[in-house]
C-alpha cells in the first residue's frame, strides 16, 4: 500500500468533502462485481443514490453490525473484495469489530470510515470524534495498520484503488460535511438479503 | 451416527455440525462450552474465531450465510441477552438461519445473582419474536434436535436458538 503511517494527514488537517461525491467516486472503482455492505442511515442514502448494484446491501437496523457483516461476506467468498461503508456513530459502538479483523486479517476487505463528527440522522448530536476520538488511530492501535485518512478526493480515489486492487485489510477515512444523505432505500429486509444473495450467486 | 450413552455431549454437537456442513463458528467464550470450543478449534474442518460481543457474531454469522457459508454462533445466556435489537433489526426481518447456541447459566445451582436474573430473560425475548428454540436437556435427544432443527432453520430461512441445559453439560459447579 502507498499510503503508511508516516503521512501527516489526520483528522483535523484531512480536508472535509461530500460523502456522496466520495460514494459515487467509490462506485464508480468497482468493475469486479464486489460487494458493497452499506451502514444504516445517511450511508445507505448515499449508496443507493451513487446507483444501486446487485452487490449491494444496505442494512436497515442494527446499528454497528455493518463492518461484521462484512467480515462474514469476505470469510465466505475469499475471491470477491467487500467493502463496507460506515458512519463515525456507528463504528463507536461495535469497535471491538477492528480487533477481530485485524486478527482475522482478510485480504480482501476495505473498510471506508465517513467521519462527520454526528449522529447526523437522530438531531446531530456530536459524537466523540467531534471533539477527542480519532477512529484511524484506534483502528492502527487495534491493529489494523493500514489505516488511513484520506487528504482530498484525489487521494480517496487512490487509496480506495489500492485498497480494492491489494491486500487487505484496509480501512479509509474521510471528513464529511453535514449535508444529508440524498437517495432513500428501499424498505424490505427480505428482498434486499435475496437481491444481495443473487448479486453474490448464491443459492440458498 | 453411532453415539453412545458415554460419548460427550460436545462431540455429539461437532459430529452434528459437520454433518450438516457449518464451517464457520464465531463465538464469545463460556466456561461450559470450552471443551466444545477447544474441540471446534482442533478440528480443521471449522474456521472458528471469538467475536468481542455477541452482536459482533450474528453480523459475522449473517454476512456469511448470504456469502453462501454456513455458520453458527455460540454464546451463554448473559451474552444472549445483549441481542434483542440485532435479532429483532436483522436475523429475523432479514430471514436469516442463524444457528444460536447459548449455554445456560442461571438456574439450577446458580451461584451469581446477575446470572440467574438474566438468564429468565432469555427465553420471554425468543418467543416474543417468535424465534424457534428448544432447551436441550437430555444427552439421548440432542443429536436428534439439533440435526432435525438445523435442517429446518435452512429449509424455513428461520433462525433458531439452542439453549444447552445444566442437564445436558454438567453447568458450572457451585462456588464452595
Amino acid at each position: 500500500m502507498s499510503q503508511t503511517n508516516s503521512k501527516p494527514v489526520g483528522l483535523h488537517n484531512a480536508k472535509t468533502m461530500s460523502r456522496l461525491d466520495l460514494t459515487k467516486r467509490a462506485v464508480a472503482q468497482l468493475k469486479k462485481d464486489e460487494a458493497v455492505i452499506g451502514g444504516i442511515g445517511n450511508t445507505n442514502f448515499d449508496l443507493w443514490e451513487a446507483g444501486q448494484r446487485p452487490q449491494n446491501f444496505y442494512m436497515l437496523g442494527s446499528m454497528g453490525l455493518t463492518i461484521p457483516i462484512a467480515l462474514g461476506v469476505a470469510i465466505a467468498q475469499p475471491k470477491r473484495h467487500v467493502v463496507a461503508l460506515e458512519g463515525d456513530g456507528s463504528l463507536l459502538m461495535m469497535l471491538g469489530c477492528l480487533a477481530t479483523i485485524a486478527v482475522q486479517a482478510p485480504k480482501n476487505l476495505t473498510i471506508v470510515l465517513w467521519d462527520n463528527g454526528a449522529y447526523q440522522i437522530t438531531g446531530s448530536q456530536p459524537t466523540a470524534t467531534a471533539t477527542t476520538a480519532d477512529l484511524v488511530a484506534i483502528a492502527r492501535a487495534s491493529g489494523l495498520a493500514n489505516s488511513n485518512w484520506a487528504a482530498d478526493e484525489e487521494e480517496f480515489d487512490r487509496m480506495f484503488a489500492d485498497a480494492i486492487n491489494g491486500g487487505g485489510p484496509t480501512l479509509i477515512a474521510a471528513r464529511i460535511d453535514s449535508e444529508p444523505g440524498v437517495g432513500k432505500t428501499d424498505r424490505d429486509p427480505v428482498q434486499i438479503r435475496a437481491n444481495f444473495m443473487r448479486g453474490l450467486g448464491v443459492k440458498r | 451416527m453411532t453415539h453412545t450413552p458415554t460419548t460427550p455431549w460436545h462431540e455429539i454437537v461437532l459430529e452434528t455440525l459437520k454433518a450438516n456442513d457449518i464451517k464457520l463458528i464465531v463465538y464469545v467464550p463460556d466456561r461450559v462450552l470450552t471443551p466444545l470450543i477447544k474441540a471446534l478449534h482442533a478440528d480443521a474442518y471449522f474456521n472458528v474465531f471469538a467475536a468481542t460481543r455477541e452482536e459482533e457474531a450474528i453480523g459475522v454469522v449473517t454476512g456469511a450465510w448470504m456469502g453462501g457459508m454456513r455458520s453458527a454462533v455460540l454464546m451463554q445466556t448473559s451474552g444472549f441477552a445483549t441481542l434483542p435489537n440485532a435479532l429483532a433489526s436483522l436475523v429475523v426481518p432479514s430471514q436469516i438461519p442463524a444457528l444460536i447456541f447459548v449455554s445456560e447459566r442461571g438456574t439450577l445451582g446458580e451461584f451469581n445473582l446477575g446470572q440467574a436474573m438474566v438468564c429468565k430473560t432469555v427465553r420471554p425475548v425468543l418467543d416474543s419474536l417468535g424465534i424457534e428454540n428448544h432447551t436441550v436437556t437430555r444427552h439421548d435427544e440432542l443429536e436428534f434436535i439439533l440435526d432435525r432443527s438445523i435442517k429446518q432453520a435452512f429449509a424455513t430461512q428461520a433462525p433458531v436458538t439452542f439453549i444447552l441445559s445444566p442437564l445436558l453439560t454438567g453447568g458450572k459447579v457451585f462456588a464452595k
